[in-house]
């Protein structure tokens, strides 16, 4: 027996049997962490595509609008989610998730606004000219216009939703944060890396899917330095 | 419901009790505010040189923007945990220690990211002319492009107090300093007022060290630049689009001076 100790006697921080025997709880854990990021993040990019339409209409609802999502990415993960837990979100998942939208909300505010800003004068001037009305201008030129800024703004949301969800442990809804949680409190080495590992490597995908994405949506810009 | 929870908070806030003793508000508070500024500190010695250099350099761009990114993609609560478990001089008994690296890893990235793009910002005719006159390239650096660089480097500073003063809350988890103590305390004996109370001390700090640092920013700002939106953290976040606060910049500056 002594001969080959296993990793997890060890309690070894990298131990490739923990990844085999545990598959059911990682996969548990990386489908919470997933659908947490992804709720937040669609969230805060519906809410802020037409807040930053709306907003940029008048200088002071912009200054406004902007104060205030700045505001609210001060607040510290940890006290957001206690004081949603005080307005009554309860003791669950949706605490996790709209805490976590609202930081989107306030990345996403900030670059849809400065996109929409970039976009050229000529542009528009140009659309006016050919008679398109305010609203066709706004989703054929504008808006794609601004999908570089808008989509480096959602892998922005995206990486730092991820690395966020990992607090919603205090709750028990963190996905791999509940993982490293566990593992601090009994001390299971492998448990806190793998989950750690994890979260890093899904916060690299989907940062990577993203950037395809965008290469996607913007044809034109391709073989132009980013 | 809420006028309860607003009621029972206040009365917490204002209980001379939770204004004494050892776990007390300014305890807590002042361990909050001692482990944040020490690691801001620590993480500026360590970061700001490397930006300086590099950036003077013009070199060090992608390094910069990989430092950005595994900062923003690796969470907190892991590297706190990790040092809590990891042997001395760290590990679960030395809670300060853990929470003091802690932050100082994850203060360096901004610190480091802005004050390079700062730095790269510079107009290069204005370093261009600086050698003309014979200045040296220490004078280029000290003369020219750091006082051009300070309100970026100062940002690099906001977004990292943010940063740590965020993660020193997070350090309740390992039973570290601070007030984030209040809000895993009081989830766990579900003691409503303690937990609410703590959330709003902790985001009352983290909103006035912002205001504070946005104060100071606007004060050392060279030029009055109408620019209330752009800010540099997005651009600079966008991880291989650190060319961008420079171009950022030059798209915002002309409209600024008509």
């Amino acid at each position: 027996m002594s001969v080959a100790e296993s990793c997890l006697q060890r309690n070894a921080w990298i131990c490739p049997e923990y990844v085999t025997t545990r598959q059911d709880i990682l996969l548990d854990a990386l489908a919470q962490h997933v659908y947490i990021t992804f709720a937040a993040v669609a969230i805060g990019v519906l809410v802020a595509i037409p807040a930053a339409l709306l907003a940029r209409r008048t200088k002071w609802l912009e200054l406004g609008v902007v104060g205030a999502a700045t505001i609210a990415y001060t607040v510290p993960s940890l006290a957001m989610f206690a004081l949603l837990l005080a307005l009554g979100t309860g003791l669950n998942q949706n605490t996790v998730v709209i805490g976590l939208a609202i930081y989107s909300l306030a990345i996403l505010l900030r670059n849809i606004l400065t996109g929409l800003a970039q976009v050229p004068p000529d542009a528009v001037d140009a659309a006016n000219g050919m008679g398109l009305t305010p609203a066709r201008r706004v989703w054929s030129v504008e808006l794609p216009l601004a999908v570089p800024a808008i989509v480096a703004g959602i892998r922005i949301a995206t990486v730092s939703t991820v690395a966020l969800v990992t607090v919603g442990a205090l709750i028990g809804f963190g996905g791999m944060g509940n993982l490293i949680f566990q593992g601090l409190n009994s001390r299971f080495n492998a448990e806190v890396l793998t989950a750690t590992v994890l979260t890093v490597v899904l916060a690299l995908v989907l940062d990577g899917l993203l950037m395809l994405l965008q290469k996607q949506l913007t044809p034109w810009a391709r073989g132009r330095a980013a | 419901m809420n006028d309860t929870i607003i009621g029972q908070t206040l009365a917490w806030l204002t209980d001379p009790a939770n204004w004494s003793g050892a776990a007390g508000i300014p305890v807590r508070l002042g361990e909050h505010v001692l482990v944040s500024g020490v690691a801001l500190v620590l993480a500026t010695l360590v970061g700001l040189p490397i930006a300086l250099v590099l950036g003077h350099l013009g070199r060090g761009g992608g390094l910069a923007s990989a430092v950005a990114n595994i900062g923003r993609a690796v969470p907190t609560l892991a590297i706190l945990v990790i040092l809590a478990l990891s042997p001395a001089p760290f590990g679960i008994t030395a809670p300060v220690t853990n929470t003091i690296l802690a932050l100082v890893l994850f203060a360096i990235p901004p610190i480091l990211t802005n004050a390079y793009a700062g730095m790269r910002a510079v107009d290069a005719d204005l370093v261009e002319a600086a050698r003309g006159m014979g200045l040296t390239p220490s004078q280029v650096l000290f003369r020219v492009e750091l006082p051009l660089a300070v309100p970026l480097v100062v940002a690099g500073l906001r977004i990292a107090s943010g940063q740590v003063i965020a993660t020193a809350t997070i350090a309740a988890f390992i039973v570290g300093p601070g007030l984030g103590r209040f809000i895993t305390a009081g989830l766990g004996t579900q003691d409503t007022a303690q937990f609410v109370g703590g959330a709003v001390l902790v985001a009352l700090l983290a909103i006035l060290v912002e205001v504070g640092f946005q104060l100071l920013q606007r004060a050392v700002a060279p030029v009055k630049e109408g620019r209330g939106v752009a800010d540099v953290e997005e651009p600079v976040g966008a991880g291989r689009g650190l060319g961008a606060p420079a171009q950022d910049r030059r798209a915002t500056m002309p409209s600024g001076r008509h």
